[in-house]
């Protein structure tokens, strides 16, 4: 194989340009900070600014991931920022009220999936668009998390709870943990089985599926309540790294973010095909940012202008449309030479 | 003659797909008059005209995205272009100088032009409007944060003119001209959508953008029309925002595009597009804004609990459009 080839299939790949974005970040974080990629070992565990990277964005991972299942089906979950809030406002309010760990998380996350299933049923059997469906929680669902902590922020002082998203556990953050945990049973129970085969058929058109003989609807309940689930989590995480819940702030705008990173991964909204890989880096790529913003010194005000710069540029480039009309120019210069000759060209 | 005067009052005469609106101006009344029952000074009408006052704003905004969404769009950048707009306003009169009106003029010219330019994106790349319009959100907002991170106050000769005054109407009641300005903008839009060449290709290409390519409607022209109308209407709305709160601040009006949305939604327009009223999405504003005056008058409770209210009546209105439609057509979807 020639190199022209194997960069033309390099480029072709659908994960070249998020990694290429992500590398190009990292590149420039080297010239800003020079120790950037250092990581070193304090008192057993594992630091740095890559760690500090994967630790702050395990909870975006998290809910892309789920994000990511849901998409795939052709739908979008806007409520996950209000799941994340719910979840997180009721482990801490257990926890102040005195009730064990496992109270507290069982009903967090037993919560979070039912918040899944409330938006995975409206989509199934009312029929409702899933933009709108989940608008409902996501408005309703903040209220409800406030409606929790009263309004207020509550805080808590539980060491076992600050594990989930604060705490070490073998050198490592537990949260990094978690999340690649969560990531590989993922990948292995769609990649491996022929979830992943179904979840596309569903999202690239329900009603044949249907008729194909999937249950359509199941699975899409299913891929809602994953996404409850994850979000439910990454509520966990975020409450427990600061020891507190806020319902009004916890997990602002990171069903966004989520979908964001989903779309920068080259997992198209209108459903039908997805790369959990693609989220990953997405969410990787959106996290990156924020720190390359935070330790380049640029004003955080700034961050939104340059997210706002980001996500166009990576969007026109994975845009086939934008693509074509740049190839187009390309190949049009060397314009094919007219034959002098026609009969001669036939003959030959 | 006659024939002329039905065919003009054709939109008025009302059928099942008039149903979704007549609901929630139904729905509005019941509101109204469950409040001026249970409290006193309630049933005023300066308590109705109050509702016009207080969200002049949020009615042109969800004006401009019922253009988007009856095309099958959506446009999350509304509530960052009306906190741009508004600082725009304070940052051109205040520190620059400038005369009032040419920059509110700028500041429509402005917001025009960037919703055409995310319109520009989604049609000519392919881009879905969720994700143009999301970076359209950040860009704006960004560039508000950028601006200036504080509140900055308007104290100019033309902004306070307008906002300290009223129309006075009769019985002692008045209208403030930021609500003027919206009725008319409820009108102009009405008119546009009901009996203009424009209003028709809107309706046609939420309808099926296909068929109205095959139709040899403009579809791409239309498309990038609506974008740049939710455009001015942001910016108008910004600039009734800042005559409302005489200032710019660059966390105003924080998650309005979900408050349009849902306003639009309650009204009666189908987010797939094709199908839905202007006026609709007025009353969805005043029943948003009703809900909240009650809240306010009870006293008692809490900012949430009008969140979970907005849930609860989100719910039964697309549990009762889907009702509607569903019924329209025995076909159910997945």
């Amino acid at each position: 194989m020639n190199t022209a080839s194997l960069a033309k299939r390099l480029i072709g790949h659908a994960l070249f340009w998020p990694v290429t974005v992500l590398v190009v970040m990292l590149l420039a974080n080297i010239v800003f900070t020079p120790g950037f990629l250092d990581i070193r070992i304090e008192q057993g565990h594992l630091y740095g600014s890559l760690i500090d990277i994967l630790l702050f964005g395990a909870p975006l991972i998290l809910v892309a991931i789920g994000m990511t299942m849901v998409i795939a089906t052709g739908g979008i979950d806007l409520s996950v920022g209000a799941t994340v809030a719910i979840s997180g406002a009721l482990a801490c309010d257990l926890i102040s009220k005195g009730h064990g760990l496992p109270v507290a998380i069982g009903t967090a996350v037993g919560v979070s999936v039912l918040l899944g299933l409330w938006n995975g049923l409206l989509v199934t059997r009312l029929g409702i668009q899933p933009i709108i469906a989940t608008l409902i929680l996501m408005v309703a669902g903040r209220g409800i998390a406030q409606l929790i902590t009263g309004g207020q922020i509550i805080t808590i002082n539980d060491q076992g709870y600050k594990l989930i998203g604060g705490g070490y556990w073998l050198g490592l953050p537990f949260a990094i943990i978690l999340v690649a945990v969560a990531l590989a049973v993922t990948a292995v129970l769609t990649r491996r089985t022929a979830l992943a085969l179904l979840i596309e058929a569903v999202g690239g058109n329900a009603e044949a599926a249907r008729l194909t003989g999937i249950r359509s609807r199941g699975l899409i309940v299913l891929a809602y309540v994953f996404c409850g689930l994850c979000a439910g989590v990454a509520g966990l995480m975020i409450s427990s790294n600061t020891l507190s819940a806020d319902g009004n702030n916890a997990g602002l705008w990171i069903e966004l973010d989520a979908i964001l990173a989903v779309v920068l991964g080259g997992t198209a909204l209108t459903g039908g095909r997805f790369s959990l890989a693609g989220t990953v880096l997405g969410a990787l790529i959106i996290q990156t940012l924020d720190t390359t913003i935070y330790t380049a010194g640029i004003p955080p005000r700034t961050t939104l202008v340059f997210s706002a710069a980001v996500v166009t540029i990576v969007c026109l480039i994975q845009s086939p449309a934008f693509r074509a009309r740049f190839s187009r120019k390309k190949r049009r210069r060397p314009a094919p030479p007219v034959p002098t000759n026609p009969q001669q060209e036939v003959a030959a | 003659m006659t024939a002329f005067v039905l065919r003009r009052a054709a939109p008025f005469a009302l059928g099942r797909r008039h149903v979704p609106v007549l609901v929630t101006l139904g729905l509005f009344v019941l509101a109204f008059a469950i409040g001026a029952v249970r409290y006193e000074n309630f049933g005023s009408a300066q308590v109705f005209l109050d509702l016009f006052i207080d969200n002049a704003f949020l009615i042109v905004v969800a004006l401009g995205m019922t253009f988007v969404i009856l095309t099958g769009g959506i446009d999350l950048s509304v509530g960052s272009v009306v906190a741009l707009s508004g600082m725009l306003c304070a940052i051109g009169t205040m520190k620059l100088g400038l005369p009032a009106p040419l920059v509110i003029a700028g500041v429509l010219v402005i917001g025009t032009l960037f919703g055409a330019g995310m319109g520009y994106v989604i049609h000519a790349f392919q881009v879905q409007p969720f994700i143009a319009t999301l970076a359209g959100m950040f860009l704006a907002r960004g560039i508000c944060l950028t601006l200036s991170e504080n509140q900055i106050s308007i104290d100019d000769g033309f902004f306070d003119a307008v906002a300290l005054n009223s129309l006075p109407l009769p019985g002692e009641n008045r209208l403030s001209w930021g609500a003027v300005v919206s009725l008319v903008a409820v009108a102009v839009v009405v008119y546009v959508l009901q009996w203009t060449r424009t209003g028709r290709n809107v309706y046609a290409v939420g309808g099926s953008e296909q068929s109205a390519v095959l139709m040899g409607l403009p579809a791409a022209r239309t498309k990038i029309q609506v974008y740049a109308i939710s455009g001015f209407c942001s910016a108008l709305g910004g600039v009734l925002f800042a005559l409302y709160t005489l200032s710019g601040d660059p966390t105003h009006a924080l998650g309005m595009e979900l408050d349009a949305i849902a306003a639009v939604v309650i009204g009666g327009t189908v987010l797939t597009g094709g199908s839905g009223y202007a006026i609709g999405s007025v009353l969805g504003v005043l029943v948003l804004g009703v809900i909240k005056t009650i809240l306010s008058f009870e006293g008692t409770l809490s900012s949430w609990w009008t969140r979970i209210a907005i849930g609860v009546l989100l719910f039964g209105f697309i549990a009762l459009q889907r009702l509607i439609a569903s019924r329209r057509k025995a076909t159910t979807p997945v």
